[in-house]
C-alpha cells in the first residue's frame, strides 16, 4: 500500500489520521476530484449512447463519482474513512441540490421579468388595458402605501411591547406574552387576512375590501417579527449604561429614551427593515381583504386597491386574451417583488453596519 | 428585571405614561390574538348551524373541510420529508464541511431562499419545476406504478401534489437549516475534539458529538417549518391542479385534493354569504393546527434553549 502515498510527501495531514486507521495509507489529496473527473467521463461517454438530459448527466456524475470514490477507499483505507468520504460527499452534494432552485428560480424570474420592465410599466395603471402595453404603476403605490401603514400600526406597537417585555415586564403576563409574541409567529398570512375580514366586515358590512383592512391583516404577521428581534437586540444594551443614568437621577422613561433607544438605534433599524420585507411580498391576506383593481386607488380608507403581489397573481391566473401579455406583466412585476425584498434585505445590512455602536470611548 | 429600584419608587407622570403604554401594547398583543381566535368562531358558526345541503359540496361543512385538511397535511408531510434530510444536511456543511471562510457568504445564500415571496415560488414552480417533474411522474408511473403513491396516471403537466410538497420543500429549507445551524454551533468544542482525539474520523464525530447535541433543535426546526409548510397559500394555490372533494394517495396524478389556505385563497374572492362563513371556518380549522404545531414545536425548542447554557 505504501506505493499509493509514496509519490505526494504531504499526505500525513496531523489532524486526519487518528490511530485506528492504520489499516491502510492515505489516498493523495487529489483523489476525489480524479474520482469525479473520471465519472464525469464516463458519463459523458454514456450520454454519447443515450441522450441525458442535464439533470441525469449531473445525478449520474454524482453517484457513480460517489460510489467509485467509496469503493477505492474501502480497499486503501479501510471501512471508516470510506464511510467519512462517503458522508463529505453527500453532505456537499445536499448543499449543491439546495443551491439548483435559488439558482434557477433568479434566473427565471430576472430573464422572463425583464422583458416589460420598461418606463410604461411604472407609469401607467391597466385601466382600458387589453392586451399589450399597461402597467402596474397602481399596484406599485398600492403596495408602498400598504407596507407604509402597516409599518406605521406595527412599529409603535411592536416596539413597546420589546420595551415592555425586556424593561418592565415580570413574572405572568410577561411569560404569556412572550408566549403568544411566539404563537404569533406561526400564523397562517391567509388565517390573518381572515380575521382582519371578519373584523372590518362587522363595521362595512360583508364583502368589505379596503385597503386599511390589508394593513391591519399585515400588522397581525409583522408585529411578532418586530417584537423579537426588538427584544433581542434590546437585551444585548449593557446594563451598565441604564445603571448609570439611574445613578445620575435620570427616571426610567428617559433612561429608556436617551440612552437605552439610541444604543440600540442600529438592531431596531435592521429588525424593522428586515421586517418590512417580510410582509412586503404578502399575497394571502391582501387577497381576501384588498382585492384587486384596474384603476389607480390610492385611499387606503376608500374600497379596493391593487398591490403588487396580488396583482401579479391575477396577471398571471386570469390573463384574458391573449394571454402572453398579461403573463409577461406578472413575471416583471414578480420581478420587482424580489428587487424591492432583496434591496430591504442589503439596507437592513447596512443600517446595521452604520448604526453600530462605537466600541471606542 | 434590572433590580435598580429606589427605595420610594418616584413614580413621574413621564414613567407612569411610559410604562402603561408599554404595558397596554402588551396586552394589545393578547387582544389581538384572542380577537383572531373569536372572529374566526364567530363567522364559522352560520356555516356550522347551516343545513348540510346549503354548504358548498351539499354534505355539510366537515366533509367539506375534511378533504381540505386531507391535502393540506400531505403537502405539509412531502415538504417535511423532502425537506428535513436536505436541511441538517446543509446545516451540518455550513458548520462543520465548508470552508470557513466561504462559510458565512454560503449561509447568506441559503437565507436569501427565506426572503423570496411565496408567490414567486408559485411562478417558479408552475413554470420552471412543473415541466421538468413531468419526465420522472411518468418514469415514476410505469417502474414505481406498484406503489400506491405513484399509481398514476401521470399528470401531463406536472402539476401534482408532489411538484407542490417539493416547492413547500424549498420553501421551509431555510427555517429548518437556519435552526439546525445555530444548535450544531453551539456543540461544545470540548465534545468535538474529544470525540477527534479519540480517532473519530469527521463523520463519526458528528455522529458522536454534534447530531445527539443538536436532535431536540433539528426537531423544533422540523416542526416550525412543517407549520410553515400548512399555513403556505400561493405557491400551492398556483402549482396544484385541483378537484374538489377528492381524498387520495396518489401524488403524481392531476386530479388531487386542495389545501385549505389555498382553497380560501382561490375561492374566497368570487365568495359571499354562506360560502365565506364556510371558508372561515376551514380557516379555523387550519389555525388550530398550527397552533398546536408551533406550540409544541415551540416548547421543544425552548426546552433545548434551557439545556444548552447558551443563554
Amino acid at each position: 500500500m505504501s506505493q499509493t502515498t509514496a509519490g505526494v510527501p504531504e499526505t500525513t495531514t496531523p489532524t486526519q489520521v487518528p490511530g485506528g486507521l492504520r489499516t491502510g495509507g492515505r489516498l493523495p489529496r487529489w483523489t476525489s476530484w480524479a474520482v469525479f473527473a473520471g465519472a464525469l467521463a464516463a458519463v459523458a461517454l454514456l450520454d454519447l449512447a443515450v441522450a441525458l438530459n442535464t439533470a441525469l448527466y449531473v445525478l449520474f456524475t454524482a453517484v457513480l463519482g460517489t460510489v467509485a470514490l467509496f469503493g477505492l477507499s474501502r480497499a486503501a483505507e479501510g471501512r471508516r474513512t470510506a464511510l467519512d468520504r462517503l458522508v463529505t460527499c453527500v453532505v456537499a452534494s445536499a448543499f449543491g441540490l439546495a443551491m439548483v432552485p435559488l439558482v434557477s428560480l433568479i434566473y427565471e424570474v430576472v430573464s422572463r421579468g425583464i422583458a416589460r420592465l420598461d418606463g410604461e410599466f411604472f407609469t401607467f395603471s391597466l385601466v382600458g388595458v387589453v392586451g399589450e402595453g399597461g402597467g402596474a404603476y397602481h399596484a406599485i403605490f398600492g403596495t408602498l402605501i400598504i407596507t407604509g401603514l402597516t409599518a406605521l400600526i406595527s412599529v409603535p406597537i411592536g416596539l413597546l411591547t420589546a420595551i415592555y417585555l425586556v424593561e418592565y415586564g415580570a413574572g405572568r403576563l410577561k411569560r404569556a406574552i412572550t408566549f403568544l409574541v411566539d404563537v404569533m409567529t406561526g400564523i397562517p398570512s391567509i388565517v390573518a387576512g381572515l380575521f382582519a375580514y371578519a373584523l372590518f366586515s362587522i363595521f362595512f358590512g360583508p364583502g368589505v375590501r379596503l385597503g386599511i383592512a390589508g394593513s391591519v391583516a399585515l400588522s397581525v404577521l409583522m408585529v411578532p417579527v418586530v417584537v423579537r428581534s426588538a427584544e433581542e437586540v434590546l437585551k444585548l444594551v449593557p446594563n451598565e449604561l441604564r445603571e448609570a443614568a439611574y445613578a445620575l437621577g435620570v427616571p426610567k422613561w428617559r433612561t429608556i429614551v436617551k440612552v437605552v433607544l439610541p444604543t440600540a438605534v442600529g438592531g431596531l433599524g435592521t429588525g424593522i427593515t428586515l421586517a418590512v420585507a417580510r410582509v412586503v411580498g404578502e399575497t394571502a391576506p391582501l387577497l381576501v381583504t384588498v382585492g384587486i383593481t384596474n384603476a389607480t386607488n390610492l385611499n387606503p380608507f376608500d374600497g379596493r386597491m391593487a398591490t403588487l403581489p396580488v396583482y401579479a397573481f391575477y396577471q398571471l391566473t386570469q390573463p384574458g386574451v391573449p394571454p402572453e401579455f398579461a403573463i409577461d406583466r406578472a413575471w416583471t412585476a414578480a420581478l420587482l417583488l424580489i428587487v424591492l425584498v432583496m434591496v430591504l434585505n442589503v439596507v437592513a445590512r447596512l443600517i446595521s453596519r452604520l448604526f453600530a455602536p462605537t466600541t471606542g470611548r | 428585571m434590572t433590580g435598580v429600584n429606589p427605595s420610594p419608587p418616584v413614580r413621574r407622570l413621564g414613567d407612569r405614561l411610559f410604562a402603561g403604554s408599554a404595558r397596554g401594547a402588551g396586552i394589545a398583543i393578547l387582544v389581538v390574538l384572542a380577537g383572531v381566535a373569536a372572529f374566526l368562531v364567530v363567522d364559522s358558526v352560520p356555516a356550522l348551524v347551516a343545513p348540510a345541503a346549503d354548504v358548498p359540496g351539499g354534505k355539510g361543512v366537515f366533509s367539506y373541510v375534511g378533504p381540505l385538511l386531507f391535502g393540506t397535511v400531505i403537502a405539509a408531510v412531502i415538504a417535511l420529508v423532502v425537506a428535513t434530510p436536505l436541511g441538517v444536511a446543509i446545516a451540518l456543511f455550513l458548520t462543520h464541511y465548508a470552508p470557513r471562510r466561504l462559510a458565512q457568504g454560503l449561509g447568506y445564500v441559503v437565507d436569501l431562499l427565506a426572503a423570496i415571496p411565496s408567490i414567486v415560488f408559485g411562478f417558479w414552480g408552475i413554470f420552471w419545476l412543473a415541466p421538468r417533474m413531468v419526465p420522472f411522474y411518468a418514469w415514476a408511473e410505469e417502474h414505481l406504478g406498484f406503489i400506491p403513491l405513484f399509481a398514476g396516471p401521470a399528470s401531463a403537466t406536472g402539476r401534482t401534489m408532489l411538484t407542490a410538497g417539493v416547492v413547500l420543500a424549498v420553501m421551509i429549507l431555510p427555517i429548518i437549516s437556519a435552526i439546525s445551524r445555530e444548535v450544531f454551533a453551539q456543540v461544545p468544542t470540548l465534545h468535538r475534539e474529544a470525540a477527534l482525539a479519540l480517532g473519530a474520523t469527521r463523520w463519526e464525530m458528528i455522529r458522536m458529538a454534534v447530531l445527539p447535541y443538536g436532535r431536540s433543535g433539528v426537531i423544533g426546526g422540523a416542526m416550525l417549518g412543517l407549520g410553515r409548510a400548512l399555513g403556505e397559500t400561493l405557491a400551492i394555490a398556483l402549482v396544484l391542479s385541483v378537484s374538489a372533494g377528492t381524498m387520495t394517495f396518489n401524488l403524481i396524478s392531476s386530479t388531487n385534493p386542495s389545501t385549505i389556505a389555498a382553497n380560501i385563497a382561490l375561492q374566497f374572492p368570487e365568495s359571499s354569504g354562506l360560502d365565506v362563513h364556510t371558508l372561515i371556518a376551514s380557516g379555523l380549522a387550519l389555525f388550530a393546527l398550527t397552533l398546536v404545531v408551533n406550540v409544541l414545536a415551540r416548547a421543544v425548542v425552548n426546552r433545548r434553549a434551557d439545556f444548552s447554557g447558551a443563554n
